[in-house]
């Protein structure tokens, strides 16, 4: 329990810094929001508009430093991130608000989809070493080591033009209304069985390999010959000794992975124009939308340390050794 | 002397097949008393924990067994072939009526589950009329029987000494009752006075329980005070077998000679300490004939040609040894293959 709080207090300092830097990165950098938006709008704001914006975007230069931080994590704890550049009036945490669910479901589930499919696989192939199930290693690595964009255009040129199976493009059906009704979550679970499928083929070999080389490390080990001449039964040899042991790197490597679901899936996005959190980041980019930059720098800063913080309560409640005596 | 609880009758074991197989075990003949400690000596690589692998059909591949006859004696007088066993028959056998006290304490255990967790799966597999309170009494027992507070069921293995952890194994291979248990070097990973220890203990619960052991290690001075019998192995193969005292006092091969004299006595007349020349044969260029004949100071010109068999020694039948010094030695034409 004293180790746990002392993590705690290590990620909520890290917390800070973090979005201390996330304070000062946009403000140490040329140029300004304020003459991004003016020029945006080609001088149809007036100079009282200007005014209102500078102050709106917290930028006032009569203000000290110091004051702007203050501020700025007033605003944050209000949950007020500032305004949108590209939808404006629109704030940062709405716009947020509306992507970061689609990444999440979307990432989120291929995320843990993968890692068990991924783990069990690696689970009997390292079991049953030699055995048929060996020959899906060369294949589940050939199809991960290939670029995520082109698989994903692959995807798209087969299954969605050539053989139209599937859309490809968005995250629901345009003509719908997002509601919590059937066709509606049923067009979103349809648009998302492309980039999902595409998410798992390329992620899924990384967990067999890990998976299966502890296995075949771990089914070495003197403990696991000892349950075997107990005479338990294979399951519980396999796995409560074996894979019990072996995935416990494979946990702290979930954990992390956990952390850049929202932040890791760019690319999927973008191939897909998934209307999730990357793509929405893509396009701030572009349109130097720096409070939306910054609110999604601050997401996936917090989403990370969440992770690890998960990672580390997962690991202790695995593993009896990193747990330290009250 | 007492019926056999365990035959083992010409078993060859290699680590490999075909042309690169490496013979880890050549026509072993052994048996095992019921209550008796049979002692099983030899240096590192001569094949002992294979033979206990072997045994037990625990050997992970490359092992295989190529050869022989492994047969468990029930009291009721009913035999069972070990190596024709199925692999429920394999499981039910495993603990319940052999268990083994393996080499490496500190890696024995489990490292994610309790003790408790470890010594009750082993009832639960086996004994699955036992109620969970009735398991964790037993726990607690088999704790006591070895010395250790019954606080330490909730302990992981990484709280426990070694010593602990190794008298953890010996408690866990009591749990069934076995008629045998094996010990693999079971105290070489721990220090001199916990060795002591634990031996001790261990004779206690044998006298108690009335098991059959089949103790291995290299010290030889260990097995002369603990062992009923001895045998000794050289290269895979049994060179000599016999009463404790027998080769205590009069060993007949050289290589159980040289093993017997590069130990200093506690007790008795100082003595001078020699070692045996040269080192242990690779399994992979194993010399022809006795294998130990390029290390022995006494070989005969037969001893490079053929293979002396194990077997009683001249007007002596209670022990055996396969040494051409002891019978009349074949003229030294045609080597046999």
């Amino acid at each position: 329990m004293k180790y746990l709080l002392q993590r705690l207090a290590f990620y909520l300092v890290t917390a800070w810094a973090a979005i201390t830097i996330n304070f000062l990165i946009p403000r140490m950098m040329p140029g300004d929001p304020v003459q991004a938006l003016l020029a945006r709008f080609q001088g149809q704001l007036d100079t009282s508009a200007v005014d209102s914006l500078t102050a709106l975007f917290g930028l006032d230069r009569n203000q000290s430093l110091w004051q702007q931080y203050t501020d700025y994590w007033s605003h944050l704890l209000d949950g007020d991130l500032g305004l949108s550049f590209t939808f404006f009036p629109t704030p940062v945490s709405e716009v947020i608000a509306q992507s970061l669910p689609w990444t999440l479901a979307l990432v989120g589930l291929t995320t843990l989809i993968s890692f068990v499919l991924g783990t069990g696989i690696g689970v009997f192939t390292g079991w049953r070493r030699g055995s048929w199930l060996d020959g899906l290693l060369p294949v589940t690595t050939f199809i991960s080591a290939i670029p995520y964009f082109w698989l994903g255009l692959i995807a798209i040129a087969l299954f969605a033009v050539k053989w139209p199976l599937f859309p490809e493009s968005g995250g629901y059906d345009n003509s719908l209304v997002p509601a919590f009704d059937w066709p509606f979550i049923s067009s979103a679970l349809y648009h998302g069985v492309l980039p999902g499928l595409t998410i798992v083929l390329s992620a899924v070999a990384g967990w067999i390999l890990g998976m299966r080389n502890m296995m075949v490390t771990v089914s070495s080990e003197d403990y696991v010959m000892v349950a075997q001449a107990k005479g338990l039964s294979e399951r519980r040899v396999m796995f409560g000794y074996a894979a019990r042991n072996a995935v416990l790197p494979n946990i702290s490597g979930f954990a992390l992975s956990i952390g850049f679901i929202v932040g890791g899936t760019l690319l999927v996005e973008m191939v897909f124009s998934y209307p999730g959190i990357g793509l929405q980041l893509f396009q701030a980019v572009g349109a130097k939308d720096y409070p939306l930059m910054q609110g999604v720098f601050l997401i996936i800063t917090l989403s990370v340390l969440a992770a690890n913080l998960l990672a580390d309560v997962i690991y202790m409640a695995l593993d009896p050794r990193t747990r330290r005596e009250a | 002397m007492s019926e056999p609880v365990l035959t083992v009758r010409g078993l060859n074991v290699d680590y490999g097949t075909g042309d690169d197989a490496v013979h880890a075990l050549r026509d072993i003949d052994l048996t095992l008393h019921r209550g008796e400690v049979l002692g099983l000596a030899g240096e590192s690589g001569s094949g002992k924990s294979t033979l206990a692998y072997a045994v037990t059909r625990l050997l992970s591949p490359p092992g295989v067994i190529t050869g022989g006859e492994v047969h468990y004696h029930r009291r009721d007088g009913g035999a069972l072939d070990l190596l024709a066993l199925s692999a429920a028959g394999l499981r039910a056998f495993r603990w319940q009526e052999l268990s083994i006290v393996f080499q490496g304490a500190m890696n024995s255990l489990n490292p994610v589950h309790t003790v408790h967790s470890q010594l009750t799966d082993v009832l639960r597999a086996h004994r699955p009329g036992m109620k969970r309170s009735e398991r964790t009494a037993r726990a607690r027992e088999l704790l006591a029987l070895v010395g250790i507070s019954a606080d330490r069921l909730s302990a992981y293995p990484h709280q426990l000494s070694g010593g602990m952890r190794q008298r953890v194994m010996i408690a866990m291979a009591l749990a069934l009752e076995p008629e045998i248990v094996i010990m693999d070097e079971p105290t070489t990973a721990l220090d001199v006075v916990m060795q002591r220890q634990i031996l001790s203990q261990l004779v206690r619960l044998r006298e108690e329980l009335g098991f059959s052991v089949v103790f291995i290690t290299h010290d030889i001075s260990l097995l002369i005070e603990f062992s009923d019998r001895i045998a000794i192995m050289y290269g895979g193969r049994i060179v000599e077998e016999a009463r404790a005292a027998a080769i205590y006092r009069d060993p007949h091969h050289p290589y159980s000679d040289g093993l017997l004299h590069s130990f200093p006595a506690l007790h008795g007349a100082r003595r001078e300490l020699t070692g045996i020349p040269g080192s242990p044969p690779h399994l992979s260029a194993m010399p022809a004939g006795c294998a130990f004949h390029p290390r022995c100071g006494k070989a005969l010109d037969a001893c490079a040609g053929h293979v002396p068999v194990l077997a009683a020694p001249d007007g002596d039948a209670s022990r055996t040894v396969a040494c051409w010094l002891h019978r009349p030695a074949p003229a030294t034409a045609a080597p046999r293959p």
